[in-house]
């Protein structure tokens, strides 16, 4: 077995013993991106010399006896809206196709501690705006078990990354869904954190209050792997949990007994693909013979979790993307695209107008103008201080349910891939991409996508399992129990 | 509650409304959400971080200090403090808001409902309480610098300012004259500075006022309202009280051609143009500002309780008009020496109440602090705390005028010598070799000063009472330690009987 | 509940956003149906609820007001689209 093919858990076990160097491990990552690369086109930036010269680096520590820290030696991709210190961050936007940081994300740092060897920065939906990673301004990235269909998004480079086995580790964020429905779509594991779970200074802001960095791996240990590192409070970020982490490497591997699994009505609505109900119904059969108690659940306010989304995220980005005006970073438009004489606006507006008409694509142009429109006077009470309010009752839903089970399991999403170009004429047909994933962001909880069969068509489908704020140690045992089970982790595409 | 029943200006049937924004920079150590310096004066762009030049990715996190300085403040100025506060982005382009929005405060302000009291020593307008809206805390922004180099028109502008925590004091158009206002501005101002919260310096931005003013004009038909006019760019006190006042007149003389009300237009900006001291139309902006204020999502909100609030309450200290009512009550000064002792600040009044206290003696305490403290300080560019001499070392001086020991005149002397050396008075009055004349001694200089000097006597006698000098003149000469005030009273009383 | 044209030109205004025609067509056809989909949200009674802005139930982060380093003047400025030696630099604001 090749080792890119190993977890990264066992990669861990190989280097601590010597059998393994970082060199040798990323060497193999490195080549397999080589011959593989041109056709996912996952990346935005490679970092192949720094890579092995960090590799090398950690090699020579080892060998000196020298303590290391937790992901030493291992090659993680990172996904391009986290900021790295002098590292172009782009978050796949023209607007900051020049931009660089002069800090580090409290994340970045974490694994700069931890050891790990950054390999690369993954494309995604511009500024994490979609579900498909077509709103990249960079370019397209292909699904690795089909081409010429989307990897999801907006993580959709760091999913491709893991099945394209490109990286054991790649990290996500997610919004509405954009770590678990990439991950669902390749096949592999995804887990949004509860909100404040993980610090999100230096993550660039979408919508503040939804936003989560998560590991996107090719199994669950490893995800707990990556989360252990993560997670944790932080004083730059006034919404980081002052919560203890639990031990979720240690923990990962003990099943639970007695546990309960909701299932909710309210997603088995008609647009769920069939080959995915019965998928996802398999995965609760599979539960069940592991012990796992079945319940039925009502959530309400679930089908309105699309609308609160779709005014929430706007308004919030409105506001954090005014910051990109050409003014300070980032790109400003010619002097003589706004020549003066030609409208009665000043130059600074003609600037600010230009630059962001220039920078910005148009699910982003769509989606800022749509939150400002939400904002403006005499539409906040309608629109956003409405779609708080039923926030609130989406968050009870959960909090009702939660007195009931110990976890939700569910779809993550309604279809499988779909192909490139099929979807983005049409705004609102993309946004129900989302449909069952967002209400978890709404409410703060945590969720974890796994994959659990695949289509006739050979295209992966994943299962959803949701808990109660913090709670992402039962989360992770419950989704090892699954996959102890099965084999569907395993599967890659071949290609 | 609406305002103080307006009566028209004496001599105009109008009657001035104004109100006031105060833009106050508390004195912290680092800005409002994050830990870079808030030096004044430093070279631009040399005191920011991720965070307040609004990097991607950047994170607020609230100044503890911020908030119980402007807890301290509102309190202070009566306000009520609710338990529940929480920031909000009030969003707008602008160059020197990097964010593209400013954090600070919309519906739930951490503080309302105050007042403070103003009086005038000149009897320009009688005393009253002006209303306190709210106050609230916000993050200031950068500066822009307008430069022309090399052809160009550019904006230089340097984010050094941004971040820096302000707290804004809104009142209620409470106040009917450019002097009211003016009275207003300086009580907050000697409030803030006692309380040591802001460095209130209206040159270095730190205290910052810009004026709503509008007219209500008495016609036969009843009182109109002309439309607000906001006033801003008002460097000085002085300029707040001649931009108000120009406005007044402005506003009565547009309102005799346009007869435009309140109501017909949005409210008006103009800034206050010093040099031709004029207020002048700011440029018209494209779109009414719409702000969209929504809580900011990035910061948690604050709570306090009634004993952090009662705790707070404790740390004021000394406020202006307890002080005043302490000078005037305590210690029978008069309103115009207590008004120059209490403007001083509040370390020199402690400097006065000891000194007051260690020689039982007010009104000899106050004239020397009003003389020849001030004077020195003046004098020097210091302040109270770095005045040579402690209140009980200028106690022991002033003792021996109450003894006799020194007279005034020849106190100052060793005064000076006693800041100069670092000496203590007697020490002082030994080296200079001033000792009390013994009134026997006194009583027989005069005696034979009176003998000896028939011409001086005789004009003394024929009613030129000043030709006594001369007498002083010798008696000082022969000694010098003689009181001056002493050697012409018993001479003219020896010169009566003759 | 249509948006008209009008209306997405005066937004756009405040957005800071230069739309084509063709893209203030599309804009204000998009954003039309999207308002019209999250108008559903009328549906629910909501008269007795309190909006949830955060999800974590936390208040009170305040630091303590000690100075940390920063950035240097070169780091800060080092992005800057138009710059002199100390500013960054803007068409003029008037």
């Amino acid at each position: 077995m090749s080792i890119i093919s190993k977890s990264a858990t066992q990669q861990r076990e190989m280097l601590r013993t010597g059998e393994l160097t970082s060199v040798e491990l990323t060497t193999a990552y490195l080549e397999q991106i080589k011959s593989r690369e041109s056709a996912v086109k996952a990346f935005v930036h490679l970092d192949e010399q720094q890579a092995l010269d960090a590799a090398q680096q950690i090699d020579t520590r080892r060998a000196a006896g020298e303590p290391l820290g937790d992901l030493a030696g291992i090659p993680v991709a990172v996904k391009d809206n986290l900021c790295s210190q002098g590292v172009p961050t782009t978050c796949a936007s023209k607007i900051l196709s020049n931009f660089i940081p002069p800090y580090d994300a409290t994340v970045i740092a974490k694994l700069k501690t931890a050891d790990a060897v950054l390999i690369g920065r993954t494309n995604m939906d511009e500024f994490a705006m979609g579900s498909s990673t077509e709103n990249s301004a960079i370019q397209v990235t292909n699904n690795p078990w089909d081409l010429q269909c989307i990897p999801g998004g907006s993580s959709g480079g760091s999913a491709a990354c893991i099945a394209a086995d490109f990286a054991p580790l790649a990290l996500g964020s997610d919004t509405g869904g954009s770590i678990r429905q990439p991950a669902a779509l390749c096949g592999i594991v995804g887990l949004k954190p509860s909100y404040g779970r993980v610090s999100r200074y230096g993550l660039v802001a979408f919508a503040s209050s939804l936003d989560q960095i998560g590991p996107m791996t090719g199994n669950v240990e490893d995800a707990a792997l990556l989360l252990q590192v993560l997670a944790g409070h932080d004083s730059h970020d006034s919404t980081s949990a002052d919560v203890t982490v639990d031990a979720y490497v240690e923990n990962v591997t003990q099943p639970l007994s007695g546990l309960t699994l909701g299932v909710v009505d309210e997603h088995y609505g008609e647009g769920l693909d069939t080959e995915i109900k019965s998928s996802v119904e398999e995965a609760i059969r599979v539960y069940e013979s592991l012990g796992a108690t079945i319940k039925h659940i009502e959530m309400p306010h679930a089908s309105y979790g699309i609308a609160t989304y779709y005014i929430i995220a706007p308004c919030e980005a409105s506001s954090n993307l005014a910051r990109f005006d050409g003014a300070h970073y980032g790109h400003r438009a010619e002097t003589s695209t706004f020549d003066q004489t030609s409208t009665n606006e000043d130059a600074l507006t003609r600037m600010y107008r230009s630059s962001r008409a220039a920078g910005f694509g148009d699910e982003v142009k769509r989606r800022i103008m749509l939150g400002t429109y939400a904002l403006s006077e005499g539409y906040y009470d309608a629109f956003y201080l409405k779609a708080l309010k039923v926030r609130r009752l989406i968050r009870q839903d959960y909090d009702n349910a939660f007195k009931d089970v110990d976890l939700l399991i569910g779809p993550v999403t309604a279809k499988s891939a779909f192909k490139q170009g099929e979807k983005t004429s049409d705004p609102m047909a993309m946004y129900m991409e989302d449909l069952f994933t967002v209400t978890a962001n709404l409410a703060g909880v945590a969720g974890i996508s796994i994959p659990c069969g695949l289509t006739a068509a050979g295209l992966p489908i994943g299962v959803q399992l949701q808990s109660a704020p913090f709670q992402e140690d039962k989360l992770l045992r419950a989704a090892f129990m699954f996959q102890n089970t099965t084999d569907w982790h395993q599967r890659r595409p071949e290609f | 509650m609406s305002s103080p029943a307006t009566q028209p200006t004496a001599g105009t049937p109008y009657t001035v409304v104004v109100g006031l924004e105060v833009h106050v920079q508390l004195k912290t150590n680092t800005k409002l959400f994050c830990r870079c310096p808030t030096t004044f004066g430093q070279p631009p762009n040399t005191q920011t971080c991720p965070v307040c030049l609004g990097l991607p990715g950047s994170l607020p996190v609230m100044n503890r200090h911020a908030f119980e300085l402007s807890m301290k403040t509102a309190l202070a100025l009566n306000c009520t403090i609710p338990h529940f506060t929480k920031w909000d982005r009030k969003n707008y382009f602008y160059p020197d808001l990097p964010k593209g929005y400013q954090t600070s405060q919309f519906d739930l302000p951490m503080s309302e409902q105050g007042h403070l009291d103003i009086f005038s020593e000149d009897d320009e307008f009688s005393d009253k309480q002006i209303r306190i809206l709210r106050a609230h805390l916000e993050e200031d922004a950068g500066k822009s610098m307008h430069d022309e180099a090399a052809g160009l028109a550019d904006s230089r502008i340097d984010l050094n300012r941004t971040g820096t925590p302000l707290l804004e004091i809104v009142s209620e158009p409470d106040m009917r004259s450019a002097a009211e206002a003016k009275a207003y501005l300086q009580e907050l101002r000697l409030i803030l500075l006692y309380l040591g919260v802001s460095d209130c310096n209206m040159q270095e931005g730190s205290l910052r006022c810009d004026a709503n003013v509008n007219l209500h004009i008495d016609t036969p038909d009843g009182t109109i309202a002309t439309p607000i006019v906001e006033i801003k760019n008002m460097n000085s006190f002085r300029a707040v009280q001649r931009g108000i006042d120009f406005e007044v007149g402005r506003q009565y003389k547009l309102w005799q051609k346009d007869n435009q009300v309140l109501g017909d237009m949005p409210k008006q900006t103009r800034g206050w143009d010093e040099g031709a001291q004029v207020t002048r139309a700011q440029r018209e902006k494209e779109e009414s500002s719409d702000y969209r204020y929504f809580p900011c999502p990035d910061l948690v909100p604050v709570v306090v309780t009634d004993e952090e609030i009662q705790a707070m309450q404790q740390q004021i200290g000394t406020l202006p008009a307890d002080l005043r009512k302490q000078l005037l009550g305590d210690h029978q000064l008069t309103a115009h020496t207590s008004a120059v002792i209490v403007n001083q600040g509040l370390g020199f009044a402690d400097y006065f109440l000891a000194l007051a206290t260690a020689i039982n003696d007010s009104r000899l305490a106050s004239n020397w602090m009003q003389g020849e403290v001030l004077r020195i300080l003046n004098e020097q560019e210091q302040t109270i705390e770095q005045f040579k001499l402690s209140a009980a070392e200028l106690g022991e001086l002033l003792k021996l005028i109450q003894s006799g020991d020194l007279d005034n005149s020849k106190a100052k002397d060793v005064f000076a010598v006693m800041i100069e050396s670092g000496q203590p008075a007697l020490g002082v009055m030994a080296a200079l070799g001033i000792t009390k004349v013994d009134s026997s001694q006194l009583e027989e200089l005069c005696q034979r000063l009176v003998d000896n000097n028939p011409k001086i006597v005789a004009d003394v006698q024929s009613g030129n009472q000043k030709a006594v000098g001369a007498l002083i003149g010798q008696a000082r000469n022969e000694n010098s330690n003689v009181d001056p005030g002493q050697v012409r009273q018993i001479c003219l009383a020896l010169i009566e009987k003759i | 509940m249509a948006l008209t044209r009008d209306d997405v030109e005066k937004v756009s205004l405040l957005a800071r956003l230069q739309l084509t025609d063709d893209e203030l067509n599309s804009m204000t056809e998009h954003l039309s149906q999207i308002i019209q989909y999250v108008h559903q949200l009328d549906e629910i009674n909501t008269d007795d609820v309190a909006p949830l802005a955060h999800t974590l139930d936390i208040t009170n982060v305040l630091a303590d007001d000690v100075v940390e380093d920063g950035l240097s003047r070169e780091a800060a400025l080092q992005n800057a689209p138009q710059r002199d030696e100390e500013c960054f630099r803007v068409p003029a604001v008037l």
